[in-house]
């Protein structure tokens, strides 16, 4: 998958998680009040941090729960299966929640050295949100991972 | 709110040279993004946040972490590394407000 196709993700879990977005458009009205971090302005952040270029959806695993009971505190473990050799490794990892007032929320940089990428972390989500985790490699080829986090209560300061 | 008690774990046992070690990190720190409201005050409460992780292993790098104040409060980071030789796991966390803090540990290769 490429770019486009995240995007489209993005969009889709938007659209789910804003309810009252979600009914406005079945309606056939105008949406109003779209948050700031919709896709575009993500894929800002995200070219920010590691970069422009198609994004392959493979290679990182991020094995959380669909359901946050606490959004101050979801556990964020990402695991990226790639060689950590010394001309052949991933140079960053970098973590986005969309719908938090400032989505980017931590990079990770590594070394040759790190011999594998299998970090865990906790973040904070204000609210129901995509996760994406974008990983790039020492040529600037890069891999994604994003899912939709429900989250029961707010972890209100993201 | 207390701040600091900075640790770092890292297996008690020798390990093989070769071997992927897992590396426990902790930290007491609020993390307040700036962003929050206090529930009785209804004033904003001011950013302190944890902005740099750095983790060296042998004197060589193997982690830099970079923080927001989206990062949950008493941050926990674990992360791997290859075990190569005996010596210290060294972490350096760094906070906006300039305060750093450390903490290391042994990894013993048999």
């Amino acid at each position: 998958m490429e770019n486009k196709d995240f995007l489209v993700v993005n969009r889709r879990g938007f659209f789910r998680s804003a309810g009252v977005a979600g009914v406005a458009v079945a309606m056939g009205t105008v949406m109003t009040g779209v948050p700031k971090t919709a896709a575009a302005d993500i894929n800002a952040l995200i070219a920010e941090q590691v970069g422009q270029g198609n994004i392959t959806m493979d290679k990182v695993v991020v094995d959380t729960p669909d359901k946050a009971e606490n959004g101050a505190m979801v556990r964020i473990p990402v695991v990226v299966n790639h060689p950590m050799e010394p001309n052949n490794y991933i140079e960053k990892v970098a973590v986005f929640v969309d719908d938090n007032p400032k989505p980017f929320v931590a990079s990770y940089t590594f070394f040759p050295e790190s011999g594998k990428v299998d970090i865990e972390f906790r973040l904070k989500m204000a609210k129901t949100s995509t996760v994406r985790v974008v990983a790039k490699n020492n040529t600037g080829a890069l891999f994604g991972f994003s899912k939709k986090i429900e989250v029961a209560e707010g972890g209100c300061s993201g | 709110m207390t701040i600091g008690s900075p640790k770092v774990r890292v297996p008690t046992t020798p390990v093989k040279k070769g071997e992927m070690v897992n590396v426990k990190t902790m930290i007491q720190h609020p993390m307040e993004s700036g962003l929050r409201k206090d529930k009785e005050s209804g004033e904003t409460v001011p950013a302190h946040f944890i902005v740099s992780v750095k983790a060296v292993y042998n004197g060589k790098p193997v982690l830099d972490a970079v923080w927001t104040g989206a990062v949950s409060k008493n941050p926990y980071l674990g992360f791997t590394l290859r075990a190569e030789k005996t010596g210290p796991v060294e972490v350096t966390w760094k906070d906006d407000k300039g305060q750093e803090f450390k903490a290391s540990e042994t990894i013993t290769v048999a």
